[in-house]
């Protein structure tokens, strides 16, 4: 028994053409029994910063709260919003600072940076960035997820292709990992507007 | 096993414990009361190391009364939650505490509530919970009857129901439980559900 598979997640995040997606699974379990089907693993750090935590529940919840208060005092001094470059390099400091007591989580962030270009990373543990062009995958269920994102994924897709192939690699991966599942959490972020979408997939 | 659970009713919230203080194979007390009135509108259940259940239940219990004292309003539920998930969050690396927690209360614009806190600190906003070996079995009869928005009868029915199925299928099952409701007129005991009563203290 892994300590990150102690609560079960699945997070995934892909760019699209001047627009991202980033989506995650509904399960809260403690090993073998589903405790609750309406659990948030992805937080909005603000209206173009999207922030998924995978892994442990309890340090997932520590550590966005930590973030959020990071980042709110980012805005009082510089008096914007933190670009999800800086925010990812933030996170990552947050995560090594605890190299040798780490949090068990596993980040997935994405955002629109400059000039609405998307960006999206995430990191292990300790906080080794892995940054992206195309997708990244995090959780219980991110091998199937590797597989599912490398087959579907087309470069510069539109905001709804990018809704169905993200919403379609995630359910399909689920239903091979049983720590994960229960549903799907799409947020589909273009520079005008945020569509957050509730999937149902199978309930098991 | 220690048996804790609750669900949320229609303008109330019920949490049962088993009333078992157990040491290896034997029983101290049949009548050891593990649901805790915070304030007068908050019950906390806890089920875990007996030690550790007592202290920090109370620790939590006098910090909401000092608030009280100080600020001269009580906190809401979802403020005593996440107090209490932050005090078990910091001693988590340190010292932690090996207590499950189910904090019901209601509150007068929100209505009733009911949260999960596990060991670990992951806190969850719930209609339904449990803790222990008997949550395989009253979690199961709560998914297959609880609907939102039961009555009080319907509610206590579904405790009783989940209670004769711990009885009758949880080898060592806790012979006796307690019923405690919160709601608008506060938080109070309801009913003992005994098949073993105490000894009487001889009167001579």
């Amino acid at each position: 028994m892994s300590i990150f598979e102690y609560n079960g997640s699945a997070l995934v995040a892909m760019v699209g053409k001047n627009c991202f997606a980033i989506a995650s699974d509904r399960r809260l379990g403690v090993q073998l029994q589903t405790i609750a089907t309406d659990f948030q693993k992805i937080y909005q750090i603000h209206d173009r910063l999207f922030l998924g935590l995978s892994g442990l529940g309890t340090d997932a919840q520590t550590l966005y709260q930590r973030l959020v208060f990071r980042h709110k005092l980012y805005q009082l001094r510089e008096e914007r919003d933190m670009k999800p470059e800086t925010f990812a390099s933030l996170v990552s400091a947050l995560l090594y600072e605890k190299r040798f007591g780490p949090y068990f989580c596993q980040p997935v962030i994405a955002g629109l940076g400059d000039e609405d270009k998307p960006f999206i990373c995430t990191m292990d543990s300790i906080g080794a960035k892995e940054l992206a062009k195309d997708f990244v995958v995090a959780g219980t269920a991110s091998e199937s997820l590797y597989g599912a994102c490398e087959s579907m994924f087309k470069p510069d897709m539109e905001p709804e292709e990018l809704f169905e192939t993200v919403s379609q690699a995630l359910l399909s991966s689920v239903d091979r990992d049983c720590l994960s599942g229960w549903g799907g959490h799409v947020y589909v972020v273009t520079p005008t507007e945020v569509k957050e979408r509730i999937l149902k997939g199978r309930m098991d | 096993m220690e048996c804790v659970f609750g669900l949320v009713g229609n303008g109330f919230a019920v949490v049962v414990a088993d009333t078992s203080a157990v040491h290896s194979i034997l029983v101290h007390k049949p009548n050891e009361d593990k649901i805790l009135l915070l304030d007068s509108h908050k019950l906390m259940g806890a089920s875990g190391e007996p030690g550790d259940r007592v202290q920090f239940t109370e620790y939590i219990q006098k910090n909401m009364s000092l608030y009280q004292f100080r600020n001269g309003i009580p906190l809401t539920t979802a403020a005593a939650a996440n107090f209490t998930r932050g005090e078990l969050a910091s001693a988590l690396r340190k010292n932690p505490y090996h207590v499950n927690i189910l904090l019901a209360g209601y509150d007068k614009d929100i209505g009733p509530s009911l949260y999960y806190l596990d060991y670990i600190a992951t806190l969850h906003k719930v209609d339904k919970a449990a803790f222990g070996y008997g949550s395989y079995f009253s979690l199961a009869m709560m998914d297959r009857h609880y609907h939102s928005g039961m009555s009080l009868e319907e509610a206590i029915d579904l405790v009783d129901k989940c209670i004769t199925e711990i009885r009758s299928r949880l080898v060592v099952a806790p012979p006796n439980f307690v019923i405690k409701i919160v709601d608008k007129d506060g938080a109070r005991e309801y009913a003992w559900r005994e098949t073993i009563k105490d000894a009487p203290i001889p009167s001579d």
